[in-house]
């Protein structure tokens, strides 16, 4: 997927003017919070249950080869192939080669935000390869030629509406009304259903990986992970190595804050371990698997300060939090991942410098940090990332030099006093009767969007007390 | 802090405080700092203003020129550290020296950094959990009142119960709550700046939220939310009035409100 990040500030003021959609993710970001904080307080000690995973990811980041070697030992021994593979191209590759190996033709695809990352589908499509998505959140927005704005409801910027219209335009099947919700799903289930019958290869993402048993699991509300799986006779699961968690019990735990912080629901429809090719006995299951471990410059962040956000499990919490995703939306964000999550991930998948708007656009307000279920201290992260930007000089210098002259300023008390007592009272009288500017020399980025509050008069507050004090002499 | 007060618990029950006045009070609303000592008096506390104060170097922290907050962080430390309190007027500049001073060094220098973060308060913290107000003297407020929680003081100090106790006690007046309340104002420092459009918005959603509660005044713990969306209602030409806490809870709210003209 093309990278845009930097043009995120015209992005966002274009989301901004769209006024339905505008509308539409106001009341994601009322909604999704309110079944989260629900479920999380029906749950009872879930902040318990966040530090108890942290815990564990902590001792798993301190022991991952040892639990990779466990993983891949179990699930070589269950019959699956396991592909370690650095890059995005290299796993790109690696699943046309294997398509091509059994001659396929048509591809079945689950949702994986991992294969989003690498740009797979486009490869795939390239090759001559049907390549189908079937969450139907990722289905409509293939239709629609467009990218997920969501990592969970990957097209939750689309109305019913114009789902209908898409429906009514790509799937020729003559009159029929879709004008409720239930009508658009029965048609996109009728329509997916031939298909997955049809496919030659499935492809699933996984959200934990278990090192005692070679699993992999998938947590899914639509059931077409499972389809996807069992229905082809080949399945490659495209994951990445962070995923990857000592006991069955820890995926578990994973899956109770994973699902609780992602939609509010105790628990989704279909939550489905992976084990391997079917077994001389079993009635169904694919003929050969494969599971293929991304790093794409996860062992770099590993190894940097940034090391905590490969904890993310990717609920999407963060995001339905966050005033200014809920505020522009995810296609904003310019890449795969939106939101405070994205504006920690892309920087650092890509590089700062494709990317250095992203970490910009936090408030730091800290509703992010306080619902992930991952304990990752996104706003902290996002501030280094500020602070990388400065070193590496890519903030616009103006900006720069404003702020570390006014630190300077900020040091030298006596010239600090002197110069803003003398532009206050200044500003004081001159913006005495209005009580605001609309307008005012260098204050053009906070006067664009509101008035300038006029300073209340009477000259600085350091300078009135010392007046006073001068005069009163009694101690303030 | 005009007069003295009549004999109020004296000597060696009397708190040693330092006021930090913040930034954004010294230049755009002393008022707010009179408000403080004012308040702090009432309570029973001395008052110092350290004259060294400046501001708590947060514009450079979270835009990321952290080198250059850090020895503006050390003459806070230094001006700051001889009180047994210090009290800030401000959810934000309060967390920056609770939480975030500390990170900011090693050594000896964070030991200073911790000892200082110990003893620093936000002011409606102060006044309900060390430092109790008597009974008011002035009246009760008329205007209905909606509050604004700021983000760094709600969720870094768990501010929220205490302003509104406050408001209750002194003023007689029941918040009438915002929905949303949760939600940060789109101010964010630097960010509100760097980012306007999004920031408006985001000020908007807040303001219209304010003008549903039917409130006449928007009180705040924190001038830079309440300096931004007063700009932005100007903007919009909204009526409504900005007020921080402490203006109403010293019981006065005698001039105009934030962003108003005077004659
Ligand atoms: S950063 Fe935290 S809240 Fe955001 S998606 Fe990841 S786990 Fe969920």
């Amino acid at each position: 997927m093309k990278l845009a990040s930097n043009e995120f500030l015209q992005a966002a003021s274009a989301a901004l003017q769209e006024q339905d959609k505008a509308q539409r993710r106001t009341i994601i970001g009322q909604f999704l919070p309110l079944a989260r904080d629900a479920a999380a307080s029906a749950y009872g000690d879930f902040d318990g249950l966040r530090a108890h995973m942290k815990r564990v990811r902590r001792h798993t980041t301190a022991h991952l080869s040892h639990y990779l070697e466990q993983f891949e030992e179990a699930a070589v021994q269950h019959g699956n192939q396991v592909h370690f593979v650095a890059n995005a191209e290299q796993l790109n590759s690696k699943v046309l080669s294997i398509c091509q190996a059994h001659s396929a033709r048509r591809v079945a695809k689950g949702k994986s935000m991992v294969t989003e990352e690498t740009g797979l589908n486009e490869l795939l499509l390239k090759a001559g390869l049907d390549v189908l998505e079937t969450d139907l959140g990722e289905y409509i927005i293939q239709q629609a030629g467009e990218t997920p704005s969501h990592i969970v409801g990957p097209a939750l910027h689309k109305s019913l509406a114009e789902i209908r219209q898409l429906f009514l335009d790509k799937h020729k099947l003559g009159d029929r009304d879709l004008d409720t919700v239930s009508e658009v799903v029965e048609e996109a289930r009728s329509v997916l259903r031939e298909k997955f019958l049809a496919a030659d290869v499935g492809i699933i993402g996984a959200n934990a990986l278990i090192a005692e048993h070679g699993t992999s699991m998938l947590v899914t509300n639509e059931g077409n992970g499972d389809l996807c799986a069992n229905l082809p006779p080949v399945l490659i699961v495209c994951t990445t190595f962070e995923r990857i968690l000592p006991r069955a019990e820890d995926a578990m735990a994973l899956q109770r804050l994973l699902v609780r912080s992602a939609t509010g629901q105790p628990q989704t429809c279909y939550t489905s371990f992976y084990t391997g090719p079917r077994r001389e006995d079993d009635v169904d299951g694919p003929l050969e698997t494969h599971i293929i471990l991304l790093d794409n410059k996860r062992s770099d962040i590993l190894a940097s300060d940034y090391s905590e956000m490969l904890d993310c499990i990717r609920c999407g919490a963060c995001l339905n939090h966050c005033p200014i995703y809920i505020g522009v939306g995810g296609h904003a964000y310019g890449w795969v991942y939106p939101g405070p999550m994205g504006s920690v991930l892309t920087p650092l998948l890509n590089s700062l410098e494709q990317a250095h708007q992203l970490p910009n656009a936090c408030t730091s307000c800290g509703r992010c940090a306080e619902v992930c279920p991952a304990n990752i201290p996104l706003p902290d992260l996002l501030r280094d990332l500020r602070q990388d930007e400065s070193v590496q000089q890519l903030k616009p210098a103006r900006w720069r030099n404003g702020l570390r002259l006014h630190a300077w300023l900020l040091r030298h008390p006596a010239l600090y006093q002197s110069l803003t007592g003398w532009a206050m009272s200044v500003l004081g009288l001159l913006g005495k009767r209005r009580g605001t500017f609309r307008r005012l020399p260098f204050a053009g980025s906070w006067t664009g969007q509101r008035d300038f509050p006029a300073p209340e008069g009477g000259g600085t507050f350091m300078r009135q007390y010392a007046a006073r004090r001068r005069r009163g002499g009694k101690r303030g | 802090m005009d007069k003295p007060h009549p004999k109020r618990k004296r000597s060696r029950q009397r708190r040693d405080v330092a006021l930090m006045v913040t930034c954004l009070a010294d230049l755009m609303r002393p008022s707010v700092g009179f408000s403080a000592i004012r308040l702090l008096e009432r309570a029973g506390c001395r008052v110092t203003v350290p004259e060294q104060q400046t501001c708590c170097g947060q514009p450079a922290y979270n835009s990321g020129e952290v080198d250059a907050a850090v020895p503006v962080a050390r003459a806070v430390i230094e001006a700051f550290e001889p009180f047994d309190y210090v009290v800030v007027p401000s959810g934000s500049c309060a967390g920056m020296l609770n939480h975030h001073y500390p990170a900011l060094f090693e050594g000896e220098w964070h030991e200073r950094a911790l000892a200082l973060s110990a003893k620093t308060w936000e002011l409606t913290r102060f006044l309900t959990e060390v430092a109790r107000l008597p009974a008011p003297r002035h009246k009760p407020l008329e205007s209905a009142v909606t509050y604004h929680d700021s983000c760094a003081g709600l969720r870094e100090l768990g501010v929220h119960q205490q302003p509104r106790q406050l408001l209750q006690e002194q003023c007689g007046v029941q918040v009438s709550e915002l929905s949303q309340n949760q939600v940060c104002c789109g101010f964010g420092g630097t960010f509100c700046a760097r980012m306007p459009d999004i920031s408006a918005k985001m000020a908007d959603d807040k303001l219209d939220n304010a003008l549903a509660t039917g409130a006449a005044v928007v009180a705040g713990g924190d001038l830079g939310c309440l300096l931004h969306l007063a700009g932005r209602a100007r903007r919009r030409g909204l009526a409504l009035e900005f007020r921080h806490v402490a203006e109403l809870l010293a019981g006065d709210p005698r001039g105009p409100g934030i962003g108003e003209g005077r004659e």
